[in-house]
């Protein structure tokens, strides 16, 4: 293989790690009894998270800054896609009390 | 203002009392039948606060509790169901309808932003009280496993509205 060739294919292989993520993860966050678990978050772009909402009351997960506004039904998952880096204090719209951080690494 | 919301809050705390006064400790089928009443004075309350309200604040707070109110009380019938219990009617239940409704009646006569504190500073002392009610009578009173549970849930939800109605309150001012 010439040393040009053997480049190609490192350029090649570094394109489609960035095009695709090996790494990207589905993660769930858990809210039951007014309660968000785990209440901390470390999650990369591109990670997808499950948003399992167990109780009878409808919630949200707003990003204190403004970066996601997820609502989710009572008993039903919704899932988002982290699109922007970022340590992000969330909490729900209609439950105050209820909140949690997640931190997006690029 | 001040000498309604004090008469109002007295009122409240009597009722706590009179529900005490009857000595005995409240069994499933009342405390069921206690805080499904609870529940729906509140549920009154928001439905005449979304057409009365003139506060976007006030309007979206009377939204969160018809909300939050309706799906526990939905829960509160299923458990009742699945446990074939039928709740029972009681001096607390009738004490507490029949004070919601000359609340009701005395909040409908109010306009405006008179009418937007008076309802906010009712929800706050309403809440206490019923919170109140959950910690010292109705949660320690409940022999059914899955009813205290139900109960400890309401009054986790119910003490973030009641914390939620003082954010708002205070924002009137």
């Amino acid at each position: 293989m010439s040393p040009g060739r053997h480049l190609t294919t490192l350029v090649l292989l570094a394109l489609g790690a960035l095009a695709v993520p090996a790494h990207a993860a589905t993660i769930q966050i858990v809210m039951e009894n007014l309660v968000v678990s785990p209440a901390e978050v470390s999650a990369k772009v591109g990670d997808t998270i499950e948003w399992i909402n167990k109780d009878v009351l409808a919630h949200t997960a707003t990003a204190k800054n403004g970066d996601f506004d997820v609502t989710i039904a009572p008993k039903k998952t919704v899932t988002s896609v982290l699109s922007k880096a970022g340590t992000v204090d969330y909490f729900c719209r209609y439950h105050p009390n209820m909140k949690a951080v997640l931190k997006i690494a690029p | 203002m001040f000498v309604r919301l004090s008469i109002a809050v007295a009122a409240l705390s009597l009722l706590g009392s009179a529900a005490l006064a009857q000595g005995a400790k409240p069994t499933d089928p009342q405390i069921a039948h206690i805080a499904y009443t609870a529940g729906v004075i509140d549920i009154n309350a928001a439905k005449q606060a979304e057409s009365k309200a003139s506060s976007k604040e006030v309007k979206a707070f009377a939204q969160d509790m018809a909300r939050d109110h309706e799906a526990v009380n939905k829960q509160a019938l299923d458990l009742v169901k699945k446990l074939k219990v039928t709740p029972e009617d009681n001096d607390t239940s009738k004490t507490l309808s029949k004070q919601a409704a000359d609340k009701l009646a005395e909040l409908g006569k109010l306009k405006g932003a008179e009418y937007d504190k008076a309802y906010i500073a009712n929800e706050v002392a309403y809440h206490k009280a019923v919170n109140s009610a959950l910690e010292t009578q109705l949660i320690p009173s409940a022999s059914n496993p899955e009813l205290k549970s139900l109960l400890q849930t309401g009054l986790k939800l119910f003490q973030g509205h009641q914390q939620h109605a003082e954010h708002v309150a205070a924002s009137l001012k």
